[in-house]
């Protein structure tokens, strides 16, 4: 952790509230992100409760499951979310603009630019925590490789249509938001902390109820004061006042209210199945609804104040001003939608299992590049990233002071102008390391030459973006009294090096993975959960 | 003639001292263990369990109840995956032993499932002592001990284990299984939790290593105990069991030394006033001052470990202590310990300007508020 | 009978099998372990030269540009006429310049230009980037431990079949993101080269190189047992056979005692009193600027195996690790101030694969307030602890045992992983144990 969010950590301790850790926004939001609310049964991998899941704060969409270990209801849980997901999914896929991709030629193996489509926005989805990631990525794996009828007339336990697809589609955001900087699944508590630091530890900050009472603590409270509260108050019936952001739901809950609801739920259905006669069938459904009824309160009791707390949470991020460079990430999260949107309508088979070795070695890869991005563009963003990466010796800033003109050697000297800038800052400098400063949101690069005065000027030898000719482009070189800050590290991330295909994995690798089989869905049991 | 009096026994009764009359010792359960894990360094931790204190009566009754509940539905389906797992005579869990960590060896048919029942703690570890004995008698053959009952001596006195399960193999070996609720997913699963049970696995191989040390003294050659244990959960989506074995020689290291490093609650405990008790009974002020008289180091980490978190961590706030934000958050600030010192030395109210930490606290304001002030503008 | 321990004949044994088995096997690859200073570039050095020689094309991996160089450098020395080929990245300095004053040794950014050269080399992160028709028939893979399995998996391409060669002790490789979601899988990307190629080639030869001829008598043993548990290996030298002496007398200070203690038994650990400090400790940093000069300023002289003659322990052969970027810094310009310029400050990083013959190392965990994965990391402190020919001198507050032992132990088990030895936790406890044997207390 950098002791510049340590200070703004104790710094929130002494004052109360949280203190910003980011001055602009990190992330994109977009217009109309579908907020999801899961909640899930204790002991079960993953088996749904119910949840709330919508685009419009003021209607979410209540789904329970009564029985979370009746598959039927399990399976009508799931074909109600895919009803909401896939159709919001959808409006994005058809809005399309222009593009240009380097693909390799098949032909010539040389690299050409195609014209394609690129989806114009892209979904977004946003859960309470990381763990709602994870239930996000669970379903996707439990539903992806199911069979509906119409694919599998044979299929035990056949899948209502849509959920597969359902499936497909979670598992993309669940991978996708493995990407660093990528925002097409957010967990709101990762999202806040990254732009808040509260007075409680990262680990408290998991709480979705604490960490907004540090952020926005209620008038007249402080934001540990508001933070214990949401933690650990409980009304006269044992309840956590703020419940659990799930999906897990809290102990006391589960024990006191929801088991004697799905018992006597149980019992309903038990009662109209026994049923004599119509007249009585009708009395029992009565019951049964009731008692249903009385379950999708309970779900909808635990799910709405987090369901609140995301929208706020929203609110709060939206009045930060969006990053310069956030935009340009997002493009990376359209070209990922319109990457799998073109792969669902292929008909490509749903994501395998497990990686192979080079699509594994591919995704470590862009995750690392993404990840170097993001830190140098969250940098370059913000003053306050900036300020960290100063202090760690990785970036400084000062006045310039001095600037000599110089030129290079050989038969067309080109501008290669010495600058002294005078620092506080002591970054790691040594023999020609290169340093970067950007010039109209371009890298312009430059060598450090010499220090003087134990360090408090730097000498730098400007190496281009000077233009053509042998005199440098007005405004390409700093003059004396500007404020600069270069960078040792990289603006801009190169790409690696190009993999095998995977039907080209080398012998050190287990060799090609053989034909690709679609892979069969899980076999199905009595003893299934999910 | 009365036995002499020596340290472990003297120990033994200062501890019973400790938890207050007729309070009976509590077992070193898993969460005592995951907490040891966590927190090795806390001495509040290490004489209350070394003492065999109920934790969470005790933090009721210091009025910061702990949070750790169970749901009735993780219980009962926990339940009735463990019922599954050793059904038919443990047929199942034999055929993952054999697959997993015992191949070479015949399949288990007839295993020999011993009845282990007896009276009391003692009574069991003594019965589980006597079948493992008696299984060493049978090569060849396949021996499961259902809930067997291990004691381990932790700090002078005994603590009793019980693992799901203890296999021997035909060649007399044995091996601790564990029976968890969470998933096995594609082969892998929750890698937090799997930690969790290699080191409660690593505390039954050494409480088992006591077990086979005396037998060997015995004069027959000492039953090896597997250093690879089997972990079964439920794969996938489903509460069929599947089987993974996990290499826990890194667990039990570590374990081995923390529970040596155990006998300094001597030290602990000779340094408390006279009289000091932990009995949940005691009016809530004198259980305070009992409580504080044996210094903790809480970090955010307890919260999910320790009973008496909620308690530790009132105290630690109060203190202004910086690690009750992270034990990480002191990496960077030499002796300085507490919130009002550190903010102190950055504003430069306090502290030495020539020490490291406060030169850099320092910068760090200043290109703080240099940033913050910028994006005012 | 007893047989007494012949390490040349041990190290030739150990050499000829595996040149048989890179030469003429008829195993894809074949993986040596190299503990440190067991003459591994020599190895390779030999390997690439009799490849050669035997006219087979070959292609060498390293993992960064001062390894090619250095092993460019070393080839020619050894053969001055062999056509090498020096395949580097088009940035500016790619290669040491060096290699300009050799006149076999070919340079070029470009593959296709080194077409012909007998041996071409170049890091990893290069080859990746070259396309062949026809593979290499051999490749020599140098510094294998350190090498990423996705890495191997760009390059394998190039290659019939190769000679893995590194140290399993040193530092592992890392990735800059989460990657637990392939732990288990054979080919984890983030994983070591070595582990994937064996995970799926269980029965490639393996071979040990048994001595080292860098580490003393007095220093192999706890290296071996502490961080090669399971593959032990010898000095090439006996008790007896180094011995470092000072012209100018101790003058009782903490750290000419400790420089005595370490001249005497090939270790000193310099102990300040227990306190949590900032990483660049004051006068911890003192501490060992303060070591180096007596070092400097006592008239050193160390006799070897290599020369019996005493030779004088000059700035060159002294060396400081560090854990951090910040601490070497921070002792640099401790150093300056003593008037010390000319002696190498670096981390355990950069100081992989060099050698001198006294070190001084700031404990990883010197005055930290808690212990950290990163400074429990078995290879940062095997590289600290085995990069002497003579002595090693660690400086270091007290309390670190304690430190250790109140780390938590809540370390996540990833299925199907390999479990790695030893212990980062364990071997810091192993060194600690055997350095308080040779414990001065600090007074300047």
């Amino acid at each position: 952790m950098s002791l510049i969010s340590t200070l703004a950590r104790l710094e929130a301790v002494s004052t109360g509230r949280a203190q910003p850790a980011a001055t602009v926004r990190h992330r994109h939001l977009g217009d109309r992100p579908l907020v999801f609310v899961p909640l899930i049964t204790a002991g079960e991998a993953g088996a749904p409760l119910g949840a709330l899941v919508g685009t419009d704060r003021d209607a979410p969409r209540l789904l329970a499951v009564p029985q979370p270990r009746d598959r039927d209801l399990r399976f009508a849980f799931l074909a109600e979310l895919a009803d909401v997901v896939l159709p919001y999914v959808d409006s994005y896929a058809e809005a399309v603009e222009a593009a240009e991709r380097t693909e390799t030629d098949p032909e010539t193996g040389k690299r050409v630019k195609v014209e394609v489509d690129l989806c114009a926005d892209a979904p977004q989805l946003i859960v309470p925590s990381r763990a709602g990631i994870d239930l996000v990525r669970l379903l996707g794996r439990s539903t992806r490789f199911r069979r509906t009828a119409e694919q599998d007339p044979e299929a035990p336990y056949p899948a209502p249509p849509r959920v597969p697809l359902l499936g497909r589609w979670l598992t993309h955001f669940g991978e996708r938001s493995r990407v660093p900087g990528s925002s097409l699944l957010l967990a709101m508590t990762d999202v806040l902390g990254r732009h808040w630091v509260t007075g409680q530890s990262t680990l408290e900050d998991q709480h979705l109820g604490a960490l907004l009472a540090w952020i926005d603590p209620p008038q007249g409270v402080t934001g540990a004061e508001a933070a214990l509260r949401a933690e650990l108050e409980r009304d006269a019936q044992g309840q956590l006042t703020c419940p659990p952001a799930g999906p897990a739901t809290d102990p006391a809950f589960d024990n006191k209210l929801l088991a004697p609801a799905i018992e006597r739920y149980d019992r309903a259905r038990t009662a109209l199945a026994a049923a004599e006669d119509g007249l009585e069938a009708d009395d029992r459904l009565g019951a049964l609804s009731a008692a249903e009824r009385e379950i999708r309160d309970l779900v909808l009791s635990r799910t709405r104040p987090t369901w609140d707390a995301v929208w706020r949470g929203l609110d709060l991020l939206r009045e930060l001003p969006e990053g310069a460079r956030v935009e340009e990430r997002w493009t990376r999260d359209r070209w990922s939608f319109t990457g799998h949107r073109d792969r669902v309508l292929a008909g490509e088979p749903p994501q395998p299992r497990r990686d192979d070795a080079v699509t594994a070695a591919n995704k470590l890869a862009t995750r690392e590049r993404e990840q170097a991005r993001l830190e140098a563009q969250e940098a370059l963003d913000d003053p306050l990233v900036m300020a960290g990466r100063r202090l760690s010796g990785e970036a400084f800033a000062g006045e310039v002071t001095d600037v000599v003109m110089a030129y290079s050697e050989g038969k067309r000297p080109s501008p290669r102008p010495l600058v002294t800038v005078r620092t506080d800052d002591r970054p790691h400098l040594g023999e020609r390391t290169k340093v970067y400063r950007s010039l109209g949101g371009k890298p312009q690069s430059a060598e450090f030459v010499a220090d003087e005065e134990d360090g408090a000027y730097v000498v730098l030898r400007i190496l281009d973006k000077m233009g053509r000719g042998k005199e440098p482009e007005p405004g390409s070189v700093p003059e004396k009294g500007d404020r600069v800050c270069f960078t040792l590290f990289e603006h801009e991330q190169r790409g690696g090096a190009k993999l095998p295909d995977p039907e080209e994995t080398p012998w050190t690798h287990g060799g090609p993975p053989g034909e690709l089989t679609l892979e069969a869905a899980d076999p199905v049991t009595e003893e299934d959960v999910l | 003639m009365p036995l002499p009096r020596t340290r472990g026994t003297a120990l033994r009764q200062r501890l019973a001292e400790l938890r207050g009359p007729d309070v009976p010792a509590k077992a070193l359960d898993a969460r005592a263990l995951a907490a040891l894990a966590a927190n090795p360094g806390c001495a509040r931790r290490a004489i209350l369990d070394g003492a065999g204190v109920n934790k969470a009566a005790l933090a009721s009754a210091l009025g910061a109840p702990s949070a750790f509940g169970q749901s009735q539905f993780a219980l009962t389906r926990g339940n009735a995956f463990e019922a599954k797992v050793k059904a038919d005579g443990g047929a199942e869990l034999l055929r993952l032993v054999h697959d997993k960590l015992d191949r070479s060896a015949e399949p288990p048919a007839d295993a020999r499932v011993p009845d282990l029942t007896a009276a009391g703690p003692r009574g069991r570890t003594a019965r589980t002592e006597l079948e493992l004995r008696e299984a060493a008698g049978h090569p060849g053959a396949w021996t499961l001990l259902d809930h067997p009952m291990l004691a381990l001596d932790v700090a002078g006195s005994p603590a009793f284990l019980e693992p799901d399960a203890v296999v021997v193999h035909p060649d007399g070996s044995w091996t601790v299984v564990e029976i968890k609720s969470f998933p096995l997913l594609d082969g892998s699963a929750d890698a937090a939790k799997v930690g969790a049970a290699a080191r409660q696995a690593a505390v039954y191989v050494l409480a088992l290593e006591e077990v086979a040390a005396r037998l060997g003294a015995e004069g027959a050659p000492a039953p090896r105990v597997r250093h690879r244990v089997l972990l079964v959960c439920p794969r996938d989506f489903s509460n069929l069991p599947a089987a993974s074995a996990v290499d826990i020689r890194k667990q039990r290291a570590v374990t081995a030394r923390q529970l040596t490093r155990l006998t300094r609650i001597e030290d602990i405990a000779d340094a408390l006033p006279e009289g000091t008790c932990f009995s949940p009974e005691l009016p809530s002020d004198e259980l305070t001052a009992a409580v504080e008289s044996v210094p903790a180091t809480y970090a955010p980490e307890c919260l999910s470990a320790c009973e008496l978190a909620f308690h530790c961590r009132a105290r630690s706030r109060q203190e202004g202590a910086v690690t009750s934000l992270g034990r990480p958050l002191r990496a960077e600030l030499g002796g300085l310990t507490t919130v009002e010192d550190v903010l102190a030395a950055a504003r430069g109210e306090a502290g030495d300007p020539d020490d490291p930490a406060v030169a850099a606290l320092r910068r760090a304001a200043a290109l703080r508020a240099e940033a913050l002030e910028a994006a005012c503008r | 009978m007893t047989t007494v321990f012949d390490p040349s004949a041990a190290a030739t044994q150990a050499t000829d099998a595996i040149l048989h088995d890179t030469l003429h096997g008829t195993a894809r690859g074949v993986v040596v372990d190299s503990p440190p200073g067991a003459g591994k570039s020599t190895l390779v050095v030999r390997a690439a030269l009799e490849l050669a020689e035997a006219g087979h094309p070959l292609m060498v991996v390293a993992q960064t540009n001062a390894q090619v160089d250095d092993l460019v450098l070393r080839l020619a020395e050894k053969n001055p006429e062999l056509p090498v080929g020096r395949l580097h990245s088009s940035d500016s300095d790619p290669y040491d310049k060096a290699l300009d004053e050799l006149p076999s040794v070919r340079k070029s950014a470009k593959a296709g230009d080194l077409a012909g050269q007998a041996v071409v080399i170049s890091t990893a992160a290069k080859w990746a980037h070259v396309k062949v028709d026809e593979p290499w028939r051999h490749a020599i893979v140098d510094e294998a431990y350190q090498m990423r399995s996705d890495a191997l998996l760009a390059v394998a391409g190039l290659f019939e079949r190769a000679l893995f060669v590194g140290d399993p002790g040193q530092l592992d490789p890392f990735a800059i993101v989460g990657s637990e979601q392939w732990a288990g899988l054979t080919y984890d990307p983030s994983g070591s080269a070595v582990t994937t190629l064996l995970a799926h080639n269980p029965d490639l030869p393996q071979h040990r190189l048994p001595v080292s001829w860098r580490l003393p008598a007095s220093a192999a043993p706890l290296v071996s047992d502490a961080f090669y548990p399971y593959t032990p290996f010898r000095s090439g030298t006996g008790p007896g056979d180094r011995t470092l002496a000072f012209g100018v007398p101790s003058d009782g200070s903490g750290p000419d005692r400790v420089i005595d203690e370490a001249a005497e038994s090939g270790w000193g650990l310099l102990e300040l009193p227990a306190r949590h400090t900032p990483r660049t400790d004051p006068e911890a940093v003192l501490a060992v600027a303060t070591v180096v000069r007596r070092l400097l300023d006592r008239a050193g002289a160390a006799t070897s195996e290599r020369s019996p003659a005493p030779s004088p322990l000059t700035a060159d052969r002294v060396a400081v690790g560090t854990a951090h970027r910040d601490q070497a810094a921070a002792v640099r310009s401790a150093l300056a101030g003593l008037g010390v310029t000319d002696v190498v400050v670096d981390t355990a990083n950069r100081l992989q694969g060099r050698e001198y013959d006294v070190t001084v190392v700031l404990h990883p965990l010197s005055g930290r307030p808690d212990a950290t994965a990163f400074h429990l990391e078995t290879g940062r402190l095997c590289v600290l602890a085995s990069r002497h020919r003579h002595a090693c001198i660690v400086v270091c507050r007290a309390g670190v045992t304690d430190l250790l032992d109140d780390y938590p132990s809540t370390e996540p088990v990833q299925l199907g992983t390999v479990v790695k030895f030893p212990d980062g936790w364990e071997a810091n406890h192993a060194v600690l144990a055997h350095l308080a044997e040779h414990r001065v207390a600090w007074r300047p």
